[in-house]
């Protein structure tokens, strides 16, 4: 009982300090809404486009805000010394990740649902099969939020987590079949889309949002659920090597 | 300089709060803690007392959790803590040296999600924060931002944070480092308070004084060795039979100290700068002979002042530290007793 109080502790505050901070704000909700409009405004097809770039836009807010959180969350407090405190506590390093990041998965989801309402008013979703959606935008927002974390406790500034973050966001933005096929790539591309997890959960929204994915929507989800643990791990054993000298 | 290597320190329980054996440290190439140990008694104030770079905090990292050790033990409480340091995470309180609670919270907030962190539940915490906002005279900053407050109030609220889950041990490095001397002073009041209410404490600094007003037992660290420990009044038996006195001189020539060793052969003479000279004897001090015999040598004397053998006395005779060293640390922190 005692550890949850300080897990749930340690979500709310993150939550509490750091949702509306300036880089959450710039990279987490404005940088994705101007892609979207970028695409929409590229596609020529007005409306009828956007039941084809909600998946790539929903999964773009989510990389966007959970990776941007982390940085703050993480590495602002690594920096200015408070992730001492945590570090302190009598609670496992896992659990301690774990309350730092369930406040960027949660950021994320809320991220993933905001392309989603403005659709709603723009569009008929009526055959979205929110089953699938659902999970999907979960484990997609579990998987950044683990990316973000890998990249926070491997840098010491916040800029630094920025800039490093936007190393693997930028691709992903043109590998993973955000908003055009993996398909249309050119064939000595398409191995590296298969290295990120937001491909497999981009498929999952393809094929919930307009029924076109390449994999089954289950496998797909197992083998995100296997970069996440990997992920978490790797940042686990980084902060232990690295952050207890 | 002589280390001491020990498992079982003088005047230790045989059941210590904190049994530290042996403890060892290396960075690269360099050994920043050697093989110390010593132990600190329940409801003791233990002095951990050396100069910048020492060892100090990296032995507190180390007892606390933040560093593994390379070799040694460490018991807190009883729970060998060497290999799992969360094992006793629940008994010890730390303030770092630097304030480094959350400046998006405001006072009251930190302090309760810092006992959130040890499980206490939320009306007790509540409690407990409003408490010690009280006890530390900062109820008026409660609900201001951390970031707003002072280095002094700050450093307040970090050794509230460090109490909030009532901890067996609280560990304070160099609690009054770079603050006003006014704050210094409080954080000082409030350290013997504690010390009073029976909270043991394991307090690191580089001033001297410092140790000399609170701590029962002191240890000196110099290079990351122990070269002694002991009781306060203990430590300050060597220097009690001793006569000193500050002689301040303008205009003093290089080799004034020889000059006078030779012309008073029962005085020791040291030159402290290069206006000040200290003598020391077991005999009394004879005032009148050595003012004239300075102004016969085209000095002046501005002022001679007995001064009280102190701690720093034995410190520099115990380290072969040079007193200027420890002056400069002082210097630069700042908040000096």
């Amino acid at each position: 009982m005692k550890h949850w109080i300080a897990f749930w502790n340690i979500m709310r505050k993150d939550m509490q300090a750091y949702y509306l901070k300036p880089p959450n704000i710039s990279w987490g909700l404005i940088f994705p809404i101007a892609w979207t409009g970028m695409f929409f405004i590229r596609s020529g097809s007005g409306l009828d486009s956007i039941l084809t770039l909600l998946p790539g836009v929903i999964a773009i807010s989510v990389l966007f805000g959970t990776t941007s959180l982390l940085s703050v969350t993480v590495t602002f407090e690594k920096k200015n010394r408070s992730f001492e405190r945590l570090l302190l506590a009598p609670i496992s390093l896992k659990l301690l990740m774990l309350a730092k990041t369930s406040g960027a998965i949660l950021f994320g989801v809320v991220n993933a649902f905001i392309p989603i309402i403005l659709a709603l008013f723009l569009t008929d979703l009526s055959q979205v099969n929110w089953a699938l959606v659902v999970p999907a935008i979960f484990m997609i927002a579990v998987a950044s939020t683990f990316l973000g974390l890998f990249i926070a406790v491997s840098v010491s500034e916040v800029f630094e987590a920025q800039t490093f973050s936007n190393f693997f966001r930028f691709p992903m933005i043109f590998l993973c079949g955000l908003f055009f096929p993996i398909s249309a790539l050119p064939v000595f591309l398409r191995p590296l889309s298969y290295l990120f997890p937001l491909t497999y959960g981009t498929d999952v929204l393809h094929e919930a949002i307009h029924a076109q994915g390449v994999l089954a929507p289950g496998l797909n989800l197992l083998i995100i659920a296997g970069f996440c643990v990997v992920l978490f791990y790797v940042s686990v054993r980084n902060v232990q090597k690295t952050w207890i000298v | 300089m002589k280390s001491e290597k020990t498992t079982h320190t003088l005047n230790g329980d045989q059941n210590p709060l904190l049994d530290v054996v042996n403890l060892s440290k290396r960075f690269d190439d360099v050994i920043a803690v050697d093989g110390i140990g010593f132990s600190v008694n329940k409801g003791e104030l233990y002095g951990f007392l050396g100069p910048n770079g020492a060892g100090k905090t990296t032995t507190i990292s180390m007892l606390t959790g933040l560093a593994r050790p390379d070799s040694g033990t460490i018991r807190i409480g009883g729970l060998d803590c060497t290999r799992n340091p969360k094992a006793a995470q629940h008994l010890i309180g730390v303030v770092p040296d630097e304030s480094n609670l959350y400046p998006e919270l405001t006072g009251y907030q930190n302090l309760c999600f810092c006992a959130s962190l040890y499980g206490v539940a939320k009306q007790e915490r509540q409690l407990r924060a409003r408490k010690l906002l009280d006890k530390f005279g900062l109820s008026e900053a409660a609900e201001r931002k951390f970031s707003g407050y002072s280095k002094g109030m700050k450093r307040k609220l970090t050794i509230a944070a460090g109490l909030i889950h009532h901890p067996a041990v609280l560990f304070l490095d160099e609690p009054t480092t770079g603050i006003d001397v006014s704050s210094a002073r409080q954080i000082r009041l409030l350290i013997a308070e504690l010390h009073r209410r029976g909270i043991t404490i394991f307090l690191t600094t580089h001033y001297i004084e410092e140790a000399e007003r609170l701590c029962e037992r002191i240890a000196f660290i110099v290079n990351g060795r122990i070269v002694k420990i002991d009781r306060l009044d203990n430590l300050l038996q060597p220097v009690q039979g001793i006569n000193a006195m500050s002689v301040a001189v303008a205009d003093m020539p290089d080799d004034l100290c020889a000059r006078l060793a030779a012309a008073f052969p029962h005085l020791v003479f040291q030159t402290v700068s290069a206006e000040q000279i200290r003598v020391e004897s077991v005999e009394a001090i004879r005032v009148g002979p050595l003012v004239k015999f300075i102004e016969e040598q085209s000095a002046e004397v501005i002022e001679a002042r007995r001064i009280r053998p102190s701690l720093e006395d034995v410190f520099v005779r115990i380290t072969g530290l040079e007193l200027d060293l420890m002056k400069k640390e002082k210097e630069r922190g700042g908040g000096r007793p």
